[in-house]
């Protein structure tokens, strides 16, 4: 709801203006303004100390259109690629789970493409129910056909929460779902809770580069909608003789005006997937040129890690760009992330500080990559890595 | 052929600092720029106008202020702009402003829509995809490489996360396209004359077949609730002693997580 100053009672102290993330508060005359800019995030509010800024309550709310009582469980798209399903459909689950507990609902999964043998699994990794379109034409993603199938289902059978990954598929078809539902959709969560007082899905996300947090609502419409971020959410544990429901989704008349071609995989010797590689080695301006990176290969490669940079040294053309960590790179969550000669610029630091444990060695004591570093080595990365080389090799035997 | 590409002015987030004190954003002096992604939707529309002949229109949504982000893309070289700007628009999520382009876009004529893959300031990378939705007409996601531009089709490269795919649309299409693609050329001095001259025609709720209940907050599903300081990890640890001893240490912990 829109945002007002009590005159007769701001100050002019300034507080809010320095906390709006959207530069929409100014003084005028010494009191506080509201400008154009105000996105009514709600951030001024608990600042200002005299307690002068307020919700407006716009006279007429919007009718209720929809009764959201009707809308029942919880539903996770579990994507599957050339046939398995994806990891992050198995990191839903787990999200899924725990919100449909605290719901004391359903936890529901939707799959298309793949086969009855993967269906049986997302039952195994927690889903009490599995809708399966089993045909071979869904292998391959395809907006349309996954769009239309999803919002037939979706209409049918009204779940109050979908999930999806915020990945290239999730992030490409569910808006257009979201789109026609005339529902919210939240992109690239990190984090999901349910609300104790009304129920409502707290979707929790990373804004302005990973600058600030955002906890967004989506109170009038359903199905609350949201994208996850790979490998933040935990899995359930694998229960082999978990029991539930495989509901086969007839195919018809699915239309389509893009056609997939081809598939072509990039895999070459260094082409690991940095989003799903566990421990990765990352290296950055302070290696100095790209001899480094043949010595953050050599650790990489004895700790079954991959090689990540940062722009600087994607920049410098040290290495390619399909290396780069960071806010115009990848995100990345590896169980361990070891940053070697990187400052951490903020831009880096949002494509990795999600990271279970982040190893930094850096020679400069304030490089700003020590702030979310669970350990770091003050020092030349030249002296260091060998070192740290050596000490492995000799672990290992 | 007539060629339409969404654009954004976003502040510049590689120049936002965080107060410490208060743990909020300083916007101080912070630059707005034109959202990089859509400098490479900008170019790839020059590029194919350059080939295949036809319009190309810039078109924002935004504060009065945003005219600067399509001045910047007059420089570029593009024929014509629009300011979608209407206080009734203020408020809007990604529901809302997809829906208002869409109605803009419908308005202007279009066979080829041309968007950055997301903004950087939202991140969401939901609008492109959107619009197409409420056009009625497909759209390829997250495009590295345009292949061809045939007689009512286009085959492009499209990004997966372990792979990429070779995609064929008929046409009018959406593309959301990635920085791969291109390489965004600088203004001309020509081009920043034009600029600096050209008169920015504005679209207000007026000039669009809106319904209001669509658009601004009252059309927007999606609330912010709060926003806060991303949580600082509290475990952190610089190892101290020798370099011998903290090599040790590290080794150690390496062992004790089962990584070695």
């Amino acid at each position: 709801m829109p945002i007002t100053v009590k005159i007769d009672i701001c100050t002019g102290c300034g507080q809010c203006v320095d906390s709006c993330p959207y530069s929409a508060i100014e003084l005028k005359n010494e009191k506080a303004f509201i400008n154009d800019f105000c996105n009514e995030c709600n951030a001024c509010l608990s600042v200002c100390p005299e307690g002068a800024l307020t919700e407006f309550a716009l006279k007429s709310d919007l009718p209720k259109s929809i009764n959201l009582n009707e809308y029942k469980g919880v539903w996770v798209f579990a994507e599957q690629r050339s046939g398995y399903i994806a990891s992050v459909a198995l990191e839903l689950l787990g999200a899924g789970r725990r919100l449909a507990d605290a719901l004391k609902t359903t936890l529901t999964a939707v799959l298309f493409g793949s086969n009855e043998e993967e269906a049986k699994e997302l039952i195994r990794w927690g889903a009490d129910k599995v809708f399966h379109a089993n045909d071979s034409s869904l292998n391959k993603f395809n907006d349309e056909p996954y769009c239309q199938l999803l919002l037939d289902l979706i209409r049918q059978h009204k779940p109050e929460i979908v999930l999806a990954g915020a990945t290239a598929i999730g992030r490409s078809f569910i808006p257009r779902v979201a789109g026609r539902l005339k529902t919210g959709l939240t992109a690239d969560c990190t984090s999901l809770e349910i609300d104790k007082e009304t129920g409502n899905l707290l979707q929790i996300r990373p804004a302005f580069g990973g600058n600030i947090m955002a906890t967004i609502l989506c109170p009038e419409h359903r199905p609350q909608m949201a994208t996850v971020r790979p490998r933040v959410m935990k899995r359930n544990l694998y229960n082999p003789d978990r029991n539930g429901e495989i509901i086969n989704v007839p195919i018809q008349n699915l239309k389509s005006r893009t056609k997939v071609l081809d598939t072509v995989n990039e895999s070459s010797e260094c082409m690991i997937n940095l989003q799903d590689a566990e421990i990765i080695v990352s290296g950055g301006r302070g290696l100095g040129g790209s001899k480094g990176f043949e010595m953050l290969g050599e650790l990489a490669r004895l700790l079954g890690g991959t090689i990540g940079s940062s722009r600087a040294a994607v920049d410098e053309g040290w290495i390619p760009y399909r290396h780069q960590v960071g806010q115009t790179g990848k995100t990345v969550c590896p169980k361990i992330y070891l940053a070697c000669g990187i400052s951490g610029a903020v831009q880096h630091l949002v494509g990795m500080q999600s990271s279970d444990i982040i190893i930094a060695i850096n020679k400069n004591p304030e490089a700003p990559i020590f702030n979310v570093a669970t350990y770091g080595i003050v020092g030349d990365i030249y002296e260091v890595v060998p070192l740290l080389i050596n000490k492995i090799k000799e672990a290992k035997e | 052929m007539n060629i339409i590409v969404c654009i954004k002015q976003v502040p510049d987030t590689s120049e936002v600092k965080i107060n410490p004190l208060t743990n909020t954003l300083i916007r101080e002096g912070v630059p707005s720029i034109i959202n990089p992604y859509d400098l490479h939707a900008i170019e790839a529309a020059l590029q194919i106008r350059e080939k295949k002949g036809g319009k190309l229109t810039v078109i924002t949504m935004g504060p009065p202020q945003a005219e600067d982000a399509l001045r910047e893309a007059i420089a570029m070289g593009v024929d014509d702009v629009r300011l979608i700007s209407d206080k009734a628009f203020a408020g809007s999520d990604t529901w809302a402003t997809s829906y208002t382009l869409s109605r803009a876009i419908e308005k202007l004529g279009y066979d080829l829509i041309l968007c950055g893959k997301q903004a950087i300031d939202g991140d969401t990378a939901q609008v492109g995809p959107e619009i197409a939705e409420f056009l009625d007409i497909p759209h390829i996601a997250y495009i590295k490489k345009i292949e061809e531009i045939g007689d009512g089709f286009v085959r492009v490269q499209r990004l997966m996360d372990d792979s990429y795919d070779v995609v064929e649309s008929t046409i009018p299409v959406l593309l959301t396209v990635v920085k791969e693609l291109n390489v965004p050329r600088l203004p001309s001095l020509r081009g920043k004359m034009a600029a600096k001259k050209a008169v920015i025609t504005k679209m207000t709720l007026n000039d669009l077949d809106a319904e209001e209940d669509n658009i601004g907050l009252r059309g927007s599903p999606t609330k912010v609730k709060n926003i806060f300081a991303p949580p600082m990890k509290g475990d952190r640890k610089i190892l101290e002693g020798t370099l011998e001893n903290q090599i040790n240490e590290l080794v150690e912990v390496l062992k004790s997580i089962k990584c070695l």
